[in-house]
């Protein structure tokens, strides 16, 4: 069989025993015995008749399919559907990763032309880059005093940094032939940059693109978190405030999906400006 | 209004004061409303609000069309005395042209504003946050049954994600007032914890309705002597939680601080947590206490009410600039709230309201946990069903003394240090002037003094004497 084939063979395989196993861990454990039945009206299945209090894997398709039925709907400020939630966590990413990206790659250009300014800068990226998005959420909170932009902002700066660090190096590490050549024909720096740089580096630019858009969708998840109003964090928060795992495990899944789907529109965008060497 | 054509009365459908005094097809003249049970048709609509069956269906238009319509149907009258004039007129230029001919000759909105009555409403759109627990129920069920718009309101209630975001989201003035617990504007205001802005608690919302909830395994240890070393959880430093428990603890004789102790968890994690044993048990709002119970996770040890009954614990705050920049839409405000205060109030009201706060868009819980909570008729998770009734109340009175006796436990724990004049703090906050003057504007009996002795746990407190009472206790941080 071709590969392709047998890896999907693979993958089914290793869904259904995982669907097969999270099924028998919840089946429950029978009824609570001698239990007097007005009480038992007052408290939910787990404390009376011992269901699990983890959902099975047919709760969780029910609702995923509810999910999908109705996904626009607007039942009030706090009770949007799937769909509109997504949109509004998608509009926020997009948005500050725009601007991140309207930041990163001309200063990336800059310290991967420039050795002064690469040295002068590096240590202000090397301390900045690894605090985490949620740490600057409360100073964002206090300074720019707006939940909606404080949430952008804190995508912006999180996102800056693989595509900053990655187009600086792909700058550095255009072939120096071509540089050399460019020097010969005395070509300016701007065309320089534009014309054979930029298409040079296109590759590792586009790679550090990736994963910064990996790394903002998953803040922006833990920033609406923090923060409420719209959007799939405060969906899962808001599910998790009526502890309706089902709910929680469906964001979760759906949240992965739109992940897997912004990661491809940028592969397939890779895929466009590589070119064999 | 006298009738006054012989048409009217053989006219099929009649017409009162609300109805449109532009339709060529009906008559003017039948005063009453139009299912004839009430004298007038705004008693006809204000009846059909207060129940909730009409609620959801009649949408009733703003106050001001309202206004507008009444005004306009009187200067038709005095136009046209005889009806059957005016529906020949309307019949023969159409409504619009009607319209613009009598504007012509009577100003239309000049009569409405003047005829609205409480003065104009500054701001009509708010948004007002709250955290999802039944403390809120006023103000969330101020918006699906109809009493934010009773008052001419446009309010929009929005979910909020925590106490210090609440905080944040009212200080940057994304909301125009919110649901807080009844220590933060004192704290707001003394700075303890933010910056100091001024702020005021011109109403609480709910009194009782917390309880202390254990985990199933500590079953055989109901007794507070036995809680040495357990971890406890409450919603945030300044609430009236973590005042009471560690009121609770110390009579029993273990110091909060040492014994035992205490962090703060957001309430819907109390249950999460319970369950993966990381507390032994938490001081809490409803529903997470009957949540626990619900999922089998935990048990109710004693409701707050047993410990202070009648304490208060949830709030509507606004800051003092709104207070002072828009009266009058603070004043509308502060009586949808008193007016849903009120009516959550009566035991014979509260099932409608569980049904009514119950959805996604509210609270989201199991309705039954809601009953429970709201009706007072419960399971409490070592397998018995109590009955009592006013395991939460509602009240809105701001009693000076309930901010005396906060700033008093502040002060007994170390939140505020230094001299506290406690009086006047507890005048500027809690503005019981303001609220009892409203409460007998919607038709309730304010109690006369500002200010009254209550008891905790069975000893007395003066609100004259904060410091003595401070000093009685065996247990503190001065």
């Amino acid at each position: 069989m071709a590969l392709t084939w047998r890896a999907a063979l693979v993958s089914l395989l290793l869904f259904g025993s995982f669907i097969a196993v999270w099924h028998l861990a919840t089946m429950g454990s029978g009824p609570a015995a001698n239990m007097d039945p007005e009480y038992a009206k007052l408290v939910g299945a787990t404390a009376s008749q011992g269901k699990s209090a983890m959902p099975g894997p047919a709760e969780v398709g029910l609702k995923i399919w509810q999910h999908l039925k109705e996904p626009f709907y607007d039942r009030g400020s706090n009770d949007k559907g799937l769909g509109i939630q997504l949109a509004y966590s998608i509009a926020r990413v997009m948005t500050g990763y725009l601007i991140a990206v309207a930041v990163a790659i001309p200063i990336g250009f800059l310290i991967g032309m420039s050795p002064l300014m690469s040295r002068a800068l590096d240590p202000f990226i090397q301390v900045l880059k690894p605090i985490s998005p949620l740490a600057w959420m409360p100073l964002a909170l206090y300074t720019i005093k707006d939940s909606s932009l404080s949430s952008i902002f804190v995508i912006f700066i999180c996102s800056l940094w693989p595509m900053l660090i990655n187009t600086a190096f792909g700058v550095a590490a255009v072939r120096k032939e071509w540089l050399n050549v460019a020097r010969t024909l005395e070509v300016g720096v701007f065309r320089r940059a534009f014309t054979i740089i930029l298409p040079a580096a296109a590759p590792t630019i586009l790679t550090g693109m990736r994963i910064s858009i990996g790394i903002a969708w998953l803040v922006i998840v833990a920033a609406e978190m923090l923060v409420g109003g719209t959007g799939i964090g405060y969906f899962v928060w808001n599910e998790w405030n009526n502890l309706s795992i089902t709910n929680v495990i469906t964001a979760i899944l759906v949240i992965g999906i739109v992940g897997m789907v912004l990661d491809q529109i940028l592969a397939r965008a890779t895929k466009l400006v590589t070119f064999p060497e | 209004m006298p009738v006054r054509s012989a048409g009217a009365r053989m006219e099929r459908t009649a017409m009162s004061t609300f109805d449109n005094p532009f339709d060529s097809e009906r008559p003017l003249s039948r005063p009453g409303c139009v299912c004839g049970r009430h004298r007038s048709q705004a008693e006809h609509e204000y009846e059909a609000q207060l129940q909730l069956h009409c609620a959801g269906v009649e949408r009733i238009e703003s106050e001001e069309k309202r206004y507008e319509g009444v005004v306009a149907s009187a200067v038709m009258r005095a136009v046209f005395p005889k009806d059957r004039a005016r529906r020949a007129f309307l019949k023969s230029v159409g409504a619009s042209t009607a319209l613009a001919a009598l504007s012509q000759l009577f100003p239309l909105k000049t009569a409405s504003e003047v005829f609205a009555q409480g003065g104009a409403l500054e701001k009509k759109d708010l948004k007002v946050g709250f955290i999802p627990i039944t403390c809120a129920t006023p103000i969330i069920m101020a918006h699906p049954m109809g009493f934010y718009s009773k008052h001419g309101l446009n309010v929009e209630v929005i979910k909020t994600a925590g106490w210090a975001v609440i905080r944040d989201k009212t200080l940057n003035k994304e909301y125009d007032a919110a649901h807080m617990l009844s220590p933060m504007p004192l704290a707001i205001t003394l700075g303890a914890g933010s910056n100091p802005i001024p702020y005021t608690m011109p109403a609480v919302e709910n009194i009782n309705g917390q309880a202390i909830t254990l985990a199933v395994k500590h079953k055989d240890k109901n007794d507070p002597k036995l809680w040495k070393g357990f971890k406890f959880a409450v919603p945030f430093d300044y609430s009236m939680h973590n005042y009471l428990l560690r009121y609770y603890v110390a009579e029993a004789g273990l110091d909060p601080d040492t014994d035992i102790q205490i962090r703060a968890v957001p309430p819907p994690e109390m249950v999460a947590n319970l369950r993966a044993d990381n507390i032994d048990g938490f001081l809490g709002p409803d529903p997470f206490n009957q949540r626990a119970v619900y999922d089998g996770v935990g048990f109710i040890h004693i409701l707050s009410k047993e410990l202070w009954e009648g304490h208060p614990c949830c709030a509507f705050a606004a800051s003092k600039e709104f207070v002072t920049t828009m009266p009058n839409t603070y004043a509308a405000l502060l009586k949808s709230i008193i007016d849903a205060t009120a009516f959550a109030h009566k035991a014979e009201n509260r099932k409608q309201i569980a049904a009514a706060i119950a959805p996604a868009n509210y609270l989201n819980q199991p309705e039954t946990v809601l009953e429970q909570i709201l009706t007072g008729t419960y399971a409490d998770g070592l397998g018995n069903v109590k009955r009592d009734p006013n395991r939460i109340d509602f009240d809105p009175f701001p009693w000076q003394s309930f901010a005396i006796w906060i700033l008093t436990q502040m002060k007994r724990w170390g939140q505020i240090k230094g001299n506290v004049d406690y009086k006047a703090v507890a005048e500027q906050v809690y503005l019981a002037t303001d609220t009892g003057k409203l409460m007998k504007e919607v038709g309730l009996e304010p109690p006369s003094t500002r200010s009254k002795n209550f008891k905790v746990m069975g000893k007395e407190f003066d609100p004259a004497k904060p410091d003595d009472y401070l000093r009685s206790f065996a247990i503190k941080r001065v």
